[in-house]
């Protein structure tokens, strides 16, 4: 079964929600994809055994073929590519990677290297798998990063697939293959309005949903009437506690030190899996 | 016009609730959310006028007419996006995974391929009382960073007499943050003291340092952990980054916040160490050179 986490607001506790239930399930592949920003390995600090390079296809150009037609120009519709003094110039931050330059070029002249863009590495803590994608600064696109991830990470048991946050393709990538989501709801204006926003996009997708409120002071009634009407079960509540927030900041994996907050993840993954989602 | 930019890294650090605060003690009259996957800037600050809506229109997406398409699947053999799939003999692509390259278009021997416009989200502008550019991305749609541009381009044309522009930016480092930074005089990064924020601190700073940006750095929550806060100021002292002030976590400052308040209105311990960040952010914004 795969569970992707995500909240559309950051800082929610996407992070803290995928790491505690993979923790507590034991046998378990933990997938960050939050590859802008991976920081469930700062939680497991596994221990490392594979890193392996993610790369996209770039043209490349055989100057001594190329006749100047601009075919591959004129195609490229990401402005990828120019012509310039007479020669072919490529934008590789903008690239796609469609291979279009490669399916027009008439002399053959353009070929395809591999450009490096990010990592996935491969560890693990006890039971539980860690695979987390990590984005090179200054690289645009994630979702060749995230694609990766996903693969790595396989078939299993139980996949727990930590998403960025918005709700852009990166989201969408990352949640697309997953049995049901997680939506981690912050009690709070700001974190109901996006709350909404992923909830469409599970729609969407047509994947169950189930909600887990994160640092659930008071209740907030909007978001309180939004779940009920929409039929959204509320899985768990986590009420905000500093010692918590104290766990958390120095990266460490709460539900190991805190047995009542263990047993809440294990209701939480239980009632996943006899499908409670809806 | 100066451009500042507030940015995180790590998501929910208060990148909105300080770019919120600082449009009031600035009395900016020139602002814009490039948060298009979760915007949320226009929740509290007052959008008075009529707004002004246009649709974004992102890559185009591959469509094949039906009655052409003799299902012989040269399309899906070359689509490197695993956009298309045959669904009873015809071809039909999947509108979420198709990038627009057109690959598609070009070896279809029949012509059944065409690209067409897409809306892929909308941008909305207020000119009164301020001028306030925001926007929404459609669910699930890329190419978030042209998006944020054209927000960007929003904000300019209608702010030009205006001398400062406060600009609410996403979470992370990757294409709208890139294409947030571009044109800004200086990112204000409002960090989170804890392992993740201190992680996520040094890659957004690293972005930033890629493409040239002036970056001066805040600390939210400080006392959540004083000795992350200290970590980061050090980090700050050795890069090195200008480190503007810590902001307490203040029960008051999420209160007023559901209630749709900027912290600026709220008289509390928060809000006054925002005042003292702002004022020595806005001196770096007046160094940073044109």
């Amino acid at each position: 079964m795969k569970i992707a986490v995500l909240s559309g607001k950051g800082g929610a506790g996407k992070t803290f929600v995928s790491v505690n239930l993979s923790a507590v399930a034991q046998n378990a592949v933990y997938v960050d994809c939050d590859v802008e920003e991976p920081n469930g390995r700062l939680y497991w600090k596994p221990a490392m055994e594979k890193e392996t390079p993610v790369s996209v296809l770039i043209p490349e150009f055989d100057v001594q073929r190329c006749s100047g037609c601009r075919k591959c120009v004129d195609f490229c519709r990401f402005h990828a590519l120019a012509f310039v003094r007479e020669k072919p110039m490529v934008f590789s931050e903008v690239c796609h990677s469609c291979g279009g330059c490669v399916m027009v070029c008439p002399e053959n002249a353009v070929l395809e290297k591999a450009r490096p863009v990010g990592m996935v590495e491969e560890g693990a803590r006890g039971g539980v798998r860690v695979v987390t994608g990590v984005l090179n600064p200054g690289e645009v696109s994630a979702v060749p990063v995230i694609k990766a991830a996903l693969r790595t990470g396989g078939e299993s048991d139980l996949t727990v697939i930590d998403c960025p946050p918005g709700s852009g393709c990166p989201v969408m990538e990352s949640v697309i293959g997953a049995d049901c989501c997680l939506l981690v709801a912050e009690p709070t204006a700001f974190g109901f309005h996006n709350f909404k926003m992923v909830h469409r996009l599970a729609l969407l997708l047509g994947k169950p949903c189930g909600v887990v409120i994160n640092k659930a002071d008071a209740p907030y009634a909007p978001l309180e009437e939004y779940c009920e009407k929409q039929g959204l079960p509320i899985l768990l509540r986590i009420p905000y506690s500093e010692r918590l927030a104290a766990l958390g900041a120095a990266g460490e994996i709460a539900s190991e030190q805190d047995p009542d907050l263990a047993e809440s993840f294990r209701g939480l993954l239980a009632a996943v899996r006899k499908g409670a989602v809806s | 016009m100066k451009k500042l930019l507030i940015l995180s890294g790590k998501g929910g650090t208060g990148k909105t609730t300080t770019a919120a605060a600082f449009i009031r003690f600035a009395d900016a009259h020139a602002y814009a959310d490039c948060d298009v996957d979760a915007p949320n800037l226009h929740l509290v600050t007052a959008a008075g006028g009529p707004a002004e809506c246009f649709d974004y229109l992102g890559s185009q997406k591959a469509v094949v007419d039906p009655g052409k398409c003799l299902g012989c699947g040269s399309c899906m053999e070359v689509c490197r996006f695993g956009a298309v799939r045959k669904v009873e003999g015809i071809c039909k692509i999947d509108e979420f995974s198709c990038e627009g390259c057109g690959v598609c278009e070009a070896v279809c021997p029949t012509g059944a391929v065409s690209l067409q416009d897409d809306v892929a989200g909308e941008v909305t502008l207020y000119r009164f009382p301020s001028v306030f550019a925001t926007a929404e991305l459609k669910m699930g749609r890329g190419n978030s960073g042209k998006l944020v541009s054209e927000v960007k381009l929003a904000l300019t044309n209608a702010a030009r007499s205006e001398h400062l522009a406060i600009i609410d930016g996403s979470p992370g480092i990757g294409c709208p943050v890139i294409a947030s930074m571009s044109g800004v005089d200086l990112v204000l990064i409002v960090a989170e003291p804890s392992l993740s924020g201190i992680n996520d601190l040094k890659r957004i700073l690293k972005t930033a340092e890629i493409f040239q940006t002036k970056a001066a750095v805040c600390v939210n929550k400080y006392d959540a952990s004083l000795e992350s806060t200290e970590q980061i100021e050090r980090f700050c002292a050795d890069h090195p980054v200008p480190f503007v002030g810590r902001i307490p976590y203040d029960r008051q400052a999420s209160l007023a916040i559901n209630a749709g308040k900027s912290l600026a209105d709220v008289d509390c311990p928060a809000s006054h160490a925002l005042r003292e960040v702002f004022a020595r952010t806005m001196k770096l914004l007046e160094t940073s050179a044109e």
